[in-house]
């Protein structure tokens, strides 16, 4: 089950729609990397929405996500942990503090432009 | 051979029950013979009754009127259950009794007291009746006291359940009223905390915020601790990992209203607030929130030119 990444304007959405699997995950990871570089990207956001629980190894793969995006000049923002997941991760001690959060793609659409600023104007643009 | 001993006792109780046949069958006859004599004494032994109630110091709550009148229905619910064996009236009599006394401060010491009184005085009179013949007596008790227990039991079992009820009921109200989630502005919540916080009422605490950010889509949650007298390290970290659970869904929180106790306690014990964004009081976090929502409030210039 790989996961669609798509482009609007300066930003990648990619929205999870099943759990996955620890090989989709890093597969998301890697297209994902790779798409940056050939769009331009500078923002990311990815959208956990349908996801009713969170493992360590995902959790970690997102903030790796999160730390690449960095590197390769873009910024990462995860939208729509649902309440139970985030208490369950918080317990877990899974807390992400390095990572950007929001409640849904809008707020992480708006959050990477007042982060970015020349991001999503771009976006808006394309 | 301490078996077979077991064994024959064991063989040898049934026979006892037998010989409550008959008297079961007498009893019926014995039990309609001393309803018909309290029905003729009511009125004497109603008075005795009340009269001993207010002599015991029981329902000081009521007045005499009161108590007169409600010893009237209760001694004639009570004949009627020792007519017909039929609990179910009483029960209902019963439950009905405790629903208007219970608000009114009454014990259920007192509610069993003057049950307990009722059957005394009606054993009493029919001592004085059945004197002369102790074997008669002592049928009549047995007629009697089964079922003059069966009421005392009832009456006592339904006070304590309508009591049990009413505290279900409160305990549901508080829950309800104790955690409102409120927005005063758009993205803006306050969740106001009255009362002590034990694990559970903490854990529904989180449970409301965290779908209140969903549904109101806020962005800042202030919580005001004000009116929590006490905070133990369970509840503190509870506050904490709700604290990142709400960073997780987008929104930051701002908590208020720490007390000086709270605030040495929470350093003694060691919970790491560092990730927790602390006011001094409401107007403060309110004002902070506003701050980083990007509202700005400002006094129109000709109140401002009264204030100054």
């Amino acid at each position: 089950m790989s996961v669609p990444i798509l482009k609007q304007g300066k930003v990648l959405i990619a929205s999870i729609q099943t759990a996955l699997t620890d090989t989709d995950m890093l597969r998301l990871q890697d297209e994902l990397m790779a798409q940056i570089g050939r769009s331009r990207s500078r923002g990311v956001v990815v959208d956990v929405t349908a996801l009713d629980v969170m493992d360590s190894f995902v959790s970690r793969s997102l903030r790796g996500i999160a730390h690449m995006t960095r590197l390769r000049g873009a910024e990462t923002v995860i939208v729509g942990i649902q309440p139970e997941v985030a208490f369950a991760m918080v317990q877990l001690g899974i807390s992400m503090e390095d990572v950007h959060t929001a409640l849904d793609l809008e707020e992480g659409l708006a959050l990477l432009e007042s982060l970015g600023g020349e991001a999503e104007r771009g976006g808006g643009g394309g | 051979m301490a078996e077979r001993r077991r064994a024959t006792r064991r063989r040898a109780r049934p026979v006892v029950v037998p010989s409550e046949g008959p008297t079961g069958e007498s009893n019926a006859s014995l039990l309609r013979e001393l309803v018909a004599h309290l029905r003729r004494n009511r009125t004497q032994l109603r008075e005795t009754w009340a009269r001993r109630i207010t002599d015991a110091q029981l329902l000081t709550a009521m007045t005499a009127e009161e108590i007169f009148a409600e010893a009237t229905s209760v001694y004639d619910n009570y004949i009627e259950v020792l007519e017909t064996g039929s609990v179910e009236a009483l029960q209902d009599y019963a439950r009905n009794l405790s629903e208007r006394i219970i608000p009114r401060g009454v014990e259920t010491d007192e509610v069993l007291g003057i049950v307990l009184l009722l059957r005394d005085v009606l054993a009493r009179s029919l001592f004085e009746k059945y004197q002369s013949d102790f074997d008669l007596l002592n049928r009549v008790l047995d007629a009697y006291e089964p079922a003059a227990n069966r009421i005392a039991n009832t009456v006592g079992v339904s006070f304590v359940q309508e009591r049990e009820r009413i505290i279900r009921q409160q305990q549901e109200a508080i829950r309800d009223l104790s955690t409102p989630v409120l927005q005063v502005r758009e993205r803006l919540l306050i969740l106001p905390i009255i009362g002590a916080i034990d694990s559970q009422r903490a854990r529904q605490l989180t449970e409301q915020l965290l779908r209140g950010i969903r549904t109101n889509r806020a962005k800042v949650v202030v919580i005001d601790i004000t009116g929590v007298p006490t905070i133990d390290q369970t509840v503190a970290n509870h506050i904490v990992q709700t604290v990142e659970a709400s960073r997780l869904m987008g929104a930051s929180v701002i908590i208020t209203g720490l007390s000086a106790e709270i605030a040495q306690t929470l350093v003694t014990i060691g919970v790491d607030l560092s990730k927790v964004n602390a006011v001094g009081d409401l107007q403060g976090g309110i004002e902070e929130a506003e701050r980083l929502l990007g509202y700005e409030v400002t006094v129109r210039s000709e109140d401002a030119a009264r204030h100054t």
